[in-house]
């Protein structure tokens, strides 16, 4: 591998690490905030993307608002995930914690898939196509916003953690539900931000990487598992290290499918990624099933 | 007096629905859902290994396609590549496929809830990668698989392997409900009850989720290789991460610590996808969530044994307006 090609794989490594980290962000999220692994996630990423492309090419709205539309539209369906599948069901196990989530992340897919048919859609690129060159690796300029936006949203979203009652409130869920609710954070609405806080990040990664990956009903669940995998990382424990974790699984896959292995063509990506995957979890398996029996 | 009433009921009950299950596939009868009857038996094979475990032990497998998987392609490769007899590439692929649930059993039950969850979608990933870039025909899948015989006879009419598919089911399903009478049974269940009181009366935690697991592992594995000898066409498609998803819709219809719901389980989802909504696009999908969903929330016991429940119920009241008089 020369010089320019590992700086180019370094750059797509780094835009798809940076989709990761903004999928991962919402697994964090919700799971800081309510202990539940949602299994629904990748699907928020999916509706964002298929929204802004039928936003913009069937109702003809202009790129701008339709991307805000696409966004606050998954946010509102993360609300709703939350109040009629999550609270119904109080005081359920883990298992049916995670088949509930499961549940609602097929029922959206198949609702997407009824409503908007098998095919690949792409919306139009942010601003132009022209590539830019740099370092001598090309980079292409939708890649610029995919990192621009995920390093936006990852600063706003510290700000609103540490800056804002109601992130603060969130923080403080997050570290013990049951003092929280002592101090009057009422745990139901942080745990209701949280989920509809966590679609929007996953409808915003959506809305940026769809113009340079095409997307269609399906992709959900494999984005899902990509980000989880960034959020397994960098540990469900800060939005910082999830996004550290994003960019080092970005740039390992990138490399790993980059290096010529003869056979091991890029088909292997997602399993590279889940080699990482097994592995992290079966490293820290006694810290995180320790963390398991307390919740 | 009661008791013995109830037995010979029960005994009724069973011997006519097993002349129910044997009439089935004759052409006067319901010939024409043999081929769903089939892949009915097949599919209560892989749920029962899931209602094992996730039902009675209380660990999750998001990833049982891969064991279907496994079972269907070792034993396709075996007998139509290396000329190996059927019924012993069936053996081997599930000697090998318990082997391999074995091994990654002992650190992968290190975790729990839902970081097994998701490791064990992993599993289910990597193995769908595996069997699609590595798997003879690719994506495609390979064809030509030989047929299972028994001496001269072979099983190449879905007559004929309607009832070689339901033996397997059936002992199946015995050896299931055998173990969840036995002393491994209530070990399995003090498991799922607490895993620290379970340890501390003596049963080895670790080692019985793994031993459930292979057990598992062995049970789809034999209906993969069941799906491969008598379909004589496979592809990934077949056991790729949707399909794990799938056998966990079958197991929660059916009641997650159910054996006999795990046929209720399957055929409820059988009859919607190749029967009902054959040719809808992906509504059966949303009708999947809807009920993953609206049965976890509401009948976390599941849909069969909650309506049995309540056939229970009424028959009780049934008897008792009947006495009062």
């Amino acid at each position: 591998m020369s010089a320019d090609q590992f700086v180019q794989y370094l750059v797509s490594g780094l835009t798809m690490g940076s989709i990761y980290a903004l999928i991962g962000l919402g697994f964090t999220i919700i799971y800081a905030v309510t202990r539940i692994i949602n299994f629904a996630q990748g699907e928020f990423v999916m509706l964002g993307g298929m929204l802004s492309f039928y936003l913009i090419s069937a109702a003809g709205i202009p790129l701008a608002p339709a991307l805000i539309l696409s966004v606050l539209i998954a946010a509102a369906i993360g609300a709703i995930m939350y109040i009629f599948a999550i609270r119904t069901a109080r005081r359920a196990s883990v298992v049916s914690l995670i088949i509930i989530t499961i549940g609602a992340a097929i029922f959206i897919r198949g609702i997407a898939g009824v409503g908007w048919g098998v095919e690949h859609v792409r919306p139009p690129y942010f601003t132009g196509s022209e590539s830019i060159s740099l370092l001598g690796a090309y980079i292409h300029p939708q890649a610029l916003w995919i990192i621009g936006t995920t390093l936006v949203v990852v600063v706003l979203l510290h700000l609103f953690l540490s800056y804002t009652m109601v992130g603060k409130a969130l923080k403080a869920c997050a570290i013990s539900p049951v003092a929280a609710g002592m101090v009057g954070i009422n745990p139901r609405a942080m745990a209701l931000i949280a989920f509809a806080l966590a679609a929007a990040i996953g409808g915003i990664g959506g809305v940026v990487m769809a113009p340079s990956i095409s997307m269609d009903f399906n992709d959900g669940f494999k984005l899902g598992l990509m980000g989880f995998v960034a959020a397994s990382i960098g540990g469900f424990k800060s939005p910082i290290a999830t996004v550290i974790g994003g960019l080092t699984l970005g740039i390992v896959v990138s490399l790993a499918v980059g290096v010529d292995w003869g056979p091991f063509t890029s088909a292997y990506k997602d399993a590279i990624a889940m080699m990482v995957l097994l592995l992290i979890l079966i490293i820290r398996s006694g810290r995180l099933s320790a963390e398991e029996r307390e919740s | 007096m009661l008791a013995r009433l109830k037995g010979k009921w029960t005994y009724f009950v069973i011997a006519a629905l097993l002349l129910f299950l044997i009439l089935i596939p004759f052409r006067w009868f319901l010939g024409q859902y043999t081929v769903i009857m089939i892949f009915i038996g097949l599919f209560t094979m892989v749920t029962v290994g899931l209602c094992l475990l996730l039902g009675y032990t209380g660990q999750v497998s998001l990833g049982q396609a891969a064991f279907y998987g496994t079972g269907a392609y070792i034993s396709a490769v075996l007998s139509k590549i290396c000329g190996v007899n059927p019924w012993l590439s069936m053996l081997i692929a599930a000697a090998a496929t318990g082997a391999f649930a074995y091994v990654i059993g002992y650190p992968i039950f290190r975790l729990r809830g839902n970081y097994l969850a998701v490791a064990t979608l992993g599993l289910g990933v990597i193995v769908y990668i595996l069997l699609r870039q590595l798997g003879p025909g690719g994506p495609d899948g390979m064809a030509g698989i030989p047929y299972l015989s028994i001496g001269g006879f072979v099983f190449d009419t879905s007559f004929k392997r309607y009832f070689l598919v339901w033996f397997f089911c059936l002992a199946v399903l015995l050896i299931s409900q055998n173990i969840v009478r036995s002393r491994t049974g209530r070990a399995l269940r003090a498991i799922h009850g607490s895993e620290a009181a379970a340890e501390s009366i003596g049963i080895n935690v670790d080692q019985f989720k793994v031993k459930i697991f292979v057990l598992s592992a062995v049970y789809a594995s034999l209906a993969g290789s069941l799906l491969a000898h008598q379909m004589s066409h496979i592809s990934p498609g077949s056991f790729g991460p949707l399909v794990s998803v799938i056998i966990i819709v079958m197991a929660v219809i059916g009641g997650l610590a159910s054996i006999w719901g795990a046929i209720f389980g399957a055929a409820t989802v059988c009859i919607l996808k190749y029967e009902l909504l054959l040719g809808f696009g992906e509504w059966d999908i949303v009708i999947y969530g809807l009920i993953l969903m609206l049965v976890t929330i509401f009948m976390p016991e599941g849909l069969f044994v909650r309506l049995r429940e309540l056939f229970g119920q009424w028959r009780l009241r049934y008897a008792q307006r009947g006495a009062e008089p």
